[in-house]
């Protein structure tokens, strides 16, 4: 069913050697408990990067997930929060699909701007980024720190739950992926997803809805990254709108260069998430278990976002092609 | 003649006899009490803080306001939202405007070092809250962070003596935020005095709950008969306690940690996330910043000619038991608490 391009091959080379290496030299890495901690710690940054790996797919970008994720989130619990409408008394549940509701709108504007208007996704995404949190923090949430309500027992099964001695957030992650696995290879959306990533000129020629499936790519991204907000929440019973600011969304787009999802587009799938996930869920680990300092761990990571990028452009050199159409 | 005018004089003096009996006032005045109030009347003071919208800042600014606000004080707010470059700009165009007061909440010791030596020769009185510049002002008022990193450490080590596994993990902030590395030196002032306490985990977690989990979770697998954690501020730590307590292990494992003082620390204490909550008293830091203000506005001293003073917050160390003692003293507050009553 997959088949392994050289970059996957090297990646998963990589992932496996690293994997042992810490298995030999790091005392109890390989025990059950340890790798159950590391997917679970990992699971999030994968579930997000289902969602980037569909829009870099598309031939796209998107910087304002993390801003969805965060904004979205939050707005829920501050909708059902008892001291901000305390005449209505909003169940949980209604506030989290008032949320999805507001999501939804931001991220079809999004990808109407980038379908309908013609604009380079990065810089709509950035700017989009900004929007969303304003908008969010200017007229609903007045607090960063936003915990959730006390009818929000569900979510907190979901984030910190178990099935059968699995944290839940595995298991959602690796549904997630099935789903949009079989979303992506399946069904007249997902080849239509790649044929735009392939050549937007090509796919609108041979009759693909260009523009109206982008919106929908926007939409799908945004949804998923706002489930994956919901699962941030009900890990901590809470949600910290700051995280906007921080420098998640690069370990978004570490996972998906890494995993080998070429940012020309039209290229890879979600087991491209699952392998760059593994490997950064195993490095992250093993530099918390030698208590390797902060910077030090951002250096590696920065180093090993360098080589995969070399990588992808060594394996996938600019033809005449990705020349005329640029990358994202 | 004489007479005449004498007798004008009873008549006048008749006549108001009565009425000045129904104007006498009881008790005495008080004549520094006008100079009080014209002193503090019309002054305008701007609040620059690291940003708005978490429980210190809020909780600051909702305390100045109300203390501030009566006596005819104009409260101005400029929120950078987490930008030293945007916090510069804002101090800068408030030199130009020139209120008679900042309250300024510092990003670290270096950025606002030069403009507010600006302001205060441009007639501006500066007071800095929590976080210290190089450049001392007229005033300081805040936590002494190396105490705080001090006291949270003894209380963790306190519960990792002898017969215990003496490992503990540390949960830093951002390694460049100077609220962390000052509490950091804390820390290692307690563990050189205690060189059998082992420190198996000393990360950084940035401020960010998820982070702090994702660490902690680490560490409890590795160490799994590890005894303390020493985390910087309550906002990150309950990812720490979340981890702990998933683990199951919240009854072997002490966690203590530090922040405002507010009601949602308490409830962490409550539902045993954390085992310490050492609070620097926002309410209380927010009448020590009114009253400097108060004080320097009715001085009458130049803008950082006189004393420079600093007033280190008394320090709260709240636990499960304890804490309903300190609720009368202002633990467990909420912003809403803060700004009505």
């Amino acid at each position: 069913m997959f088949k392994l391009r050289n970059q996957e091959l090297i990646i998963l080379i990589v992932t496996v050697v690293i994997f042992a290496g810490f298995s030999v030299f790091l005392d109890k890495f390989f025990s059950t408990g340890n790798l159950l901690t590391l997917m679970r710690s990992v699971s999030i940054l994968g579930i997000l990067s289902i969602a980037m790996a569909v829009v870099v797919i598309s031939k796209g970008i998107d910087l304002s997930l993390i801003a969805t994720l965060a904004v979205g989130t939050a707005l829920a619990s501050v909708l059902s929060s008892a001291d901000v409408l305390p005449s209505i008394d909003l169940p949980f549940i209604y506030a989290v699909i008032l949320g999805f509701i507001f999501t939804a709108i931001l991220c079809a504007m999004t990808g109407i701007l980038v379908a309908y208007w013609d604009m380079a996704s990065v810089f709509v995404t950035l700017a989009m980024a900004g929007v969303i949190y304003g908008l969010g923090r200017t007229l609903f949430i007045r607090d960063e720190l936003n915990y959730l309500p006390e009818d929000a027992a569900w979510l907190e099964y979901l984030g910190r739950g178990q099935l059968f001695g699995v944290p839940m957030p595995i298991i959602c992650f690796l549904m997630l992926a099935i789903i949009m696995h079989l979303l992506l290879t399946k069904t007249t959306f997902g080849k239509f997803v790649y044929s735009i990533g392939d050549s937007g000129l090509a796919a609108r020629t041979a009759g693909v809805p260009v523009r109206p499936i982008l919106v929908m790519i926007f939409i799908l991204a945004g949804t998923v990254a706002y489930f994956a907000g919901l699962l941030t929440a009900g890990a901590i019973s809470s949600i910290n709108t700051r995280m906007v600011a921080g420098s998640m969304i690069y370990d978004v787009l570490l996972v998906v260069v890494v995993g080998g999802i070429g940012l020309s587009g039209g290229k890879g799938g979600m087991h491209n998430v699952i392998l760059g996930t593994l490997l950064i869920g195993t490095l992250l680990n093993g530099m918390v278990i030698m208590d390797i300092s902060f910077i030090v761990q951002n250096l590696i990571k920065g180093i090993i976002l360098l080589l995969a990028i070399m990588t992808d452009t060594l394996l996938n050199p600019r033809d005449e092609q990705t020349t005329q159409q640029g990358d994202i | 003649m004489k007479f005449k005018a004498l007798k004008l004089i009873i008549a006048v003096v008749a006549m108001l006899l009565p009425l000045n009996a129904q104007a006498e006032k009881m008790g005495i005045a008080d004549p520094a009490r006008d100079k009080y109030y014209s002193a503090l009347e019309g002054k305008k003071v701007a609040f620059v803080p690291l940003a708005m919208g978490f429980d210190l800042t809020e909780g600051w600014y909702a305390g100045m306001k109300k203390a501030l606000e009566p006596l005819g004080v104009e409260m101005i707010l400029r929120d950078p939202n987490w930008s030293a470059d945007a916090g510069s700009k804002a101090i800068s165009s408030l030199i130009s405007e020139k209120p008679d007061a900042i309250v300024v909440h510092n990003p670290d010791v270096q950025t606002y070092a030069k403009l507010l030596r600006k302001a205060e020769k441009a007639g501006i009185h500066v007071v800095q809250v929590n976080m210290k510049s190089a450049f001392p002002t007229d005033a300081f008022v805040g936590a002494d962070w190396i105490e705080i990193g001090e006291l949270v450490t003894q209380k963790v080590i306190d519960q990792c003596g002898a017969g215990t596994s003496q490992k503990i993990a540390i949960v830093q902030g951002v390694l460049t935020a100077a609220a962390s590395a000052y509490q950091l030196r804390g820390v290692s002032n307690i563990l050189e005095k205690n060189p059998n306490i082992k420190v198996v985990s000393n990360q950084a977690a940035d401020w960010d709950s998820t982070k702090a989990r994702a660490i902690t979770e680490t560490t409890l697998q590795q160490h799994p008969d590890l005894c303390g954690i020493v985390g910087f501020w309550d906002g990150m730590d309950i990812g720490t306690g979340a981890a702990v307590k998933e683990a199951g292990m919240h009854e072997k494992v002490f966690l203590a940690t530090s922040g405002g003082g507010g009601k949602t620390g308490c409830d962490n204490l409550k539902n045993d996330i954390f085992d310490v909550f050492v609070s620097y008293d926002v309410p209380g830091q927010a009448r020590d910043l009114s009253n400097v203000v108060k004080s320097l506005l009715q001085s009458g001293n130049k803008p950082g000619k006189a004393g420079k003073v600093s007033l280190f917050t008394q320090l709260q160390t709240l636990t499960k038991d304890n804490m309903a003692s300190y609720m009368g003293s202002g633990a467990c507050w909420t912003v809403e608490s803060l700004a009505s009553n």
